[in-house]
């Protein structure tokens, strides 16, 4: 099939940026929409242009890295997937396709299509983990057991790839669904107890501080997320929350 | 130079303890006072970075990625292995330690796969202790499943994404001493070259992939976990960015470099649809637990089924052959990846591959679906079930095991798995072959030491399914911190180490001068032309079966490539900025490099052994017709060859293996 792409080019953090105009031809249905834009750099390449710069890397759905606005979706028209596992098959010859990066005060842009997640990673600094030292001395793996539908659920939760389509997608770049997941994870676990109370404060409060905007529960973050993650974790970091804040 | 292993002597379930007992210690208040640098954030470089921190000294990281948690390991699927023993089937530290030096075909150090064997039940301690959500029983205990090679259950798993959990693992505690200041993270950096100053790894010169800024970092010790180099193939299941470049620059500044031609090609990936292919995905090895492999038994109806008059269901049991079943009755469907690999390649290269390109076999769940569902029916208490029902009931349980797996063969190959057999082919996953290291885990450099799957210590010629993640993360939590110490104890008293010096300087220049030639080459072709091409010859002929002839046509035609690239290749953009097509140059120019010594190492090794299959050496005759033939007398030593310049001229060192704890057989899954 022929395209016509509609993309967004930013030279740099500072630069103003603006959407460009590109063609590209004999697209097969099966080339992932990666692949697609592999053949268009390949075409700007050899033109002697500089490459559309994308993040990107595993390719298959679970590093997180691809983060691709497409035709005013985060990670495209397809439900359940990352940018990197959607596929040409969704689109149709003479079609045009608008590509964006994500969009929010968080994630500045740094280049083209590729936006700064480091506010993700100081949130998760923030309290995103247990204290324990690697010691080796730790107690044997079975001694606790967990009822294997909080362990499941737990494993829900941690299935977020922190790609940040929940932010692009919700109108007041919220990220409670990010952070919802990782404080639902330990929640539900019985290792994740004893922080507890600090653990959301202090996510919740990074979380404001890099300027997320509030949770209007539109739902738009579920609808977009390509791990499924469901807004049942932001109810339970809202009970988290209050529950902490009253200890506190 | 000779090769020192530094194998602690006394009886092979002592040496670790007796080791850990009498190595030198760095008190608490002086660890302040030592920096290290890890490059790498996978399992292990993110573990190793982590317990360091924990320990005291000052860590600085490094990571191509916008964070850590994006290493490749993230990938990682079916699960890691461990000798606990709880499913009560007779495993144990010895049995681990067997499967894995038989499974690598007895070309792996039996200390340290000993020592992996010794460490593996810990490392599930704790990662529960870190709230890793692995799956559990109905009685809240945790599960197992089992993977190739072996006969016992000690996979242990979280669903399809053990990888991501375990990483997500590390992650967490790496955030918890970024967040005490104990680590210093740098993300979207990448390590362009290793400083050595008096004949010690001291630091290393870092690109920061935003600005194009040419950093200098130093340290007192300088850890390597960046991981394999599988993507010298160009199409691998490693992620787009893995690449062999940290491991290649400590190569070049004398770290040796071990078995590079010991690689597993994997049997159960999606094979590929078109040219435009960037990468390859697999299908994880938890799948042949419950998936039978087969192709048809009559070329009709392979050619039925290629021209769409046929559909894999429409034969009969006794129409399909069951080739692994066949061929190997012990392990069937579970044999190890290399023979699983050979096997379906066998069965292509005889004309019955199932797709377009020939290159496809079934790897199908019906007869599982029937299994599960017959066995659900009789727990629900549903007599005389209908055949809907057994296939709804069945579906449900695996679903519920390979969901995701099915979800995402479903997205790309646009079949419904669940209906359909899915159709599989080998593709290149994983480097056993890396970096030469010693017993501490130390490089050929002193204070450079390498872990993971950039090393080559314990897998021999073959890995094991779900054993990465267990070396990873034994290297990074529970091996490391201790070694890494008895050689730190003589560094108490240096001090920072300056950069302002003239070790630094060069290596800084030599760095930039680089980058300098590529943006200003201004050539005619793009880098990943010359990458795909470097890409097909290996897999050509120094791929899944390699041959005198073919090996000695690789060495030259990479070389002919690797001399037209530094003519020709075009990287567009400029040095200062970030410059996505300026990486790649340098990782490929590094590929160009390695992918002629690792012909020039499965030229050298004429027998057969694990990954590494040579024409010559087969079995004439008897039961095992056909199979790879080792030759012990002349090969049972690790290659470790030294840069000496050009690829073709690296000198060989051999380590000699000794095999005092296990006899050595020839490896019959039959
Ligand atoms: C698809 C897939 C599935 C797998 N499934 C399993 C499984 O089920 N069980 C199992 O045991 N094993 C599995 N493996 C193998 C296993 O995942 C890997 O061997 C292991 O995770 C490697 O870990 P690592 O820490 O050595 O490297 P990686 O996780 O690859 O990490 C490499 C790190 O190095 C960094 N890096 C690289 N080069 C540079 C540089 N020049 N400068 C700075 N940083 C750099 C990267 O940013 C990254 O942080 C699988 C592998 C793949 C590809
Ligand atoms: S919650 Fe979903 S959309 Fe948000 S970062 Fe996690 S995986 Fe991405
Ligand atoms: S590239 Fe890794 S999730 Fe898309």
């Amino acid at each position: 099939m022929n395209l016509t792409l509609k993309i967004w080019r930013q030279k740099d953090s500072s630069a103003k940026g603006q959407m460009v105009d590109y063609k590209v031809t004999d697209i097969s249905e099966h080339m992932s929409f990666l692949e697609m834009m592999d053949v268009l750099n390949e075409q700007l390449v050899n033109a002697g242009e500089e490459p559309v710069a994308f993040d990107h890397d595993c390719r298959e759905g679970i590093c997180g890295m691809c983060s691709l606005y497409i035709n005013g979706e985060a990670h495209g028209p397809d439900r359940g997937v990352t940018t990197c596992q959607l596929h040409m098959r969704m689109f149709k010859d003479g079609d045009t396709i608008t590509i964006e990066p994500w969009r929010a005060a968080a994630f500045p842009v740094i280049k083209d299509l590729i936006v700064d997640r480091t506010s993700f990673e100081r949130i998760q600094q923030a309290g995103g983990f247990i204290s324990v030292n690697t010691s080796g001395n730790t107690q044997d793996a079975n001694a606790i057991p967990i009822a294997k539908e909080a362990a499941d659920k737990a494993m829900d939760a941690a299935t977020c790839i922190g790609c940040g389509a929940c932010v692009a997608s919700c109108k007041n770049s919220s990220a409670m669904l990010f952070v919802g997941a990782k404080v639902s994870q330990y929640a539900l676990l019985p290792q994740g107890q004893v922080e507890a109370t600090e653990r959301v404060l202090n996510m919740v409060k990074q979380m404001d501080e890099e300027g997320f905007g509030n949770c209007t529960n539109t739902g738009a973050c579920e609808v977009e997320c390509p791990k499924g993650i469901s807004l049942e974790n932001i109810a339970r970091m809202n009970r988290e929350y209050l529950k902490a804040a009253f200890k506190g | 130079m000779a090769l020192d292993s530094r194998v602690p002597k006394g009886p092979i379930k002592d040496k670790w303890t007796d080791y850990k007992n009498k190595i030198n210690l760095v008190n608490p208040a002086n660890k302040r006072h030592i920096d290290v640098i890890v490059v790498g954030t996978g399992l292990a470089g993110g573990s190793a970075a982590a317990t360091l921190a924990e320990l005291g000294y000052n860590v600085k990281a490094f990571a191509y990625q916008d964070s850590p948690r994006r290493a490749h390991s993230i990938a990682a699927q079916g699960g890691i292995n461990a000798a606990k023993n709880y499913q009560g089937d007779g495993d144990s530290t010895y049995r681990l330690f067997y499967d894995t030096v038989k499974g690598g075909d007895y070309r792996s150090r039996e200390a340290n796969v000993y020592r992996l064997a010794e460490v593996s039940a810990n490392i599930i301690d704790q990662c529960v202790a870190q709230g890793v959500p692995f799956a559990r029983d109905y009685g809240g205990l945790l599960d197992n499943r089992s993977f190739g090679g072996v006969l016992v259950s000690r996979t242990f798993y979280a669903k399809g994404q053990t990888g991501q959990q375990l990483l997500l693992g590390a992650y967490s505690a790496m955030n918890r001493q970024i967040a005490r200041g104990k680590i210093e993270m740098f993300n979207r950096h990448e390590m362009l070259d290793v400083v050595i100053v008096d004949g010690k790894a001291r630091g290393i010169i870092a690109r920061n992939l935003i600005t194009g800024e040419i950093e200098r970092h130093s340290a007192h010790a300088v850890v390597i976990a960046s991981g394999g180099y599988g993507n010298v193939y160009f199409l691998s299941t490693n992620a787009m960015g893995s690449n062999a470049t940290a491991a290649w620059k400590i190569h070049k500044k004398g770290a040796y470099f071990a078995n590079p031609c010991y690689t597993q090609i994997h049997p159960t990936c999606i094979p590929r649809s078109g040219d435009y292919q960037s990468k390859l995905t697999l299908m994880s090895e938890s799948l042949r637990n419950d998936g039978r492999i087969w192709v048809p038994k009559n070329m009709d109806d392979v050619l039925a089924i290629r021209e769409g008059r046929k559909k894999p269901t429409d034969l009969s049991e006794d129409e399909r052959d069951y080739y692994l079943e066949r061929r190997y009755p012990a392990f069937g469907n579970l044999v190890p990846r290399d023979v699983a690999s050979r096997a379906a390649k066998e069965r292509c290269d005889a004309g019955y591959g199932v797709n377009a390109t020939g290159e496809a076999v079934y790897l199908d769940f019906a007869s599982a679906i029937q299994r599960y569902g017959k066995e659900q029916a009789k727990i629900h208490n549903i007599s005389n079930p209908s055949a809907e029902k057994i296939y709804e009931l069945g579906q449900k349980i695996v679903e519920a095991k390979y969901g995701n797996l099915f979800q995402m063969y479903e997205k790309i190959v646009d079949e419904d798995p669940y209906k359909t057999p899915m159709m599989i082919y080998p593709a290149t996953h994983y480097t056993m072959g890396g970096v030469w290291v010693d017993y501490n885990l130390m490089t050929t450099i002193p204070g450079c030491y390498c872990i993971g799957e950039a090393n080559f210590s314990d897998h021999g010629a073959n890995r094991l399914g779900a054993s990465a993640l267990m070396q990873g993360l034994a290297d990074g939590y529970f091996v490391l911190p201790y070694t890494i110490g008895d050689y730190l104890a003589d560094d108490i008293r240096t001090g920072k180490i300056s950069t302002a010096t003239k070790e630094f300087d060069e290596a800084e220049k030599a760095v930039k001068d680089r980058i300098d030639f590529f943006i200003n080459n201004k050539g005619t072709k793009s880098v990943d032309h010359f990458h795909k091409r470097l890409g097909k010859v290996m897999w050509d002929k120094v791929g899944m079966a390699r041959n005198e002839k073919g090996l000695k046509e690789a060495m030259a035609e990479i070389k002919a490539i690797r001399e037209e690239f530094w003519k020709e290749v075009k990287v567009p953009g400029n040095a200062n900025e970030l410059n996505p097509e300026l990486e790649k140059a340098g990782r490929v120019a590094d590929f160009l490099e390695l992918g002629e010594l690792f012909a020039k190492d499965a030229l050298v090794r004429e027998e057969s052994c694990g990954g590494h299959f040579r024409e010559e050496s087969v079995e004439l005759d008897g039961e095992q017709k056909g199979e790879a033939k080792r030759d012990d007398e002349n090969f049972a030593f690790v290659s470790a060859w030294e840069y000496k310049g050009e690829p073709a001229d690296a000198v060989l060192h051999k380590e000699q293996l000794e095999f005092k704890d296990i006899e050595l057989k020839q490896r019959s899954y039959k």
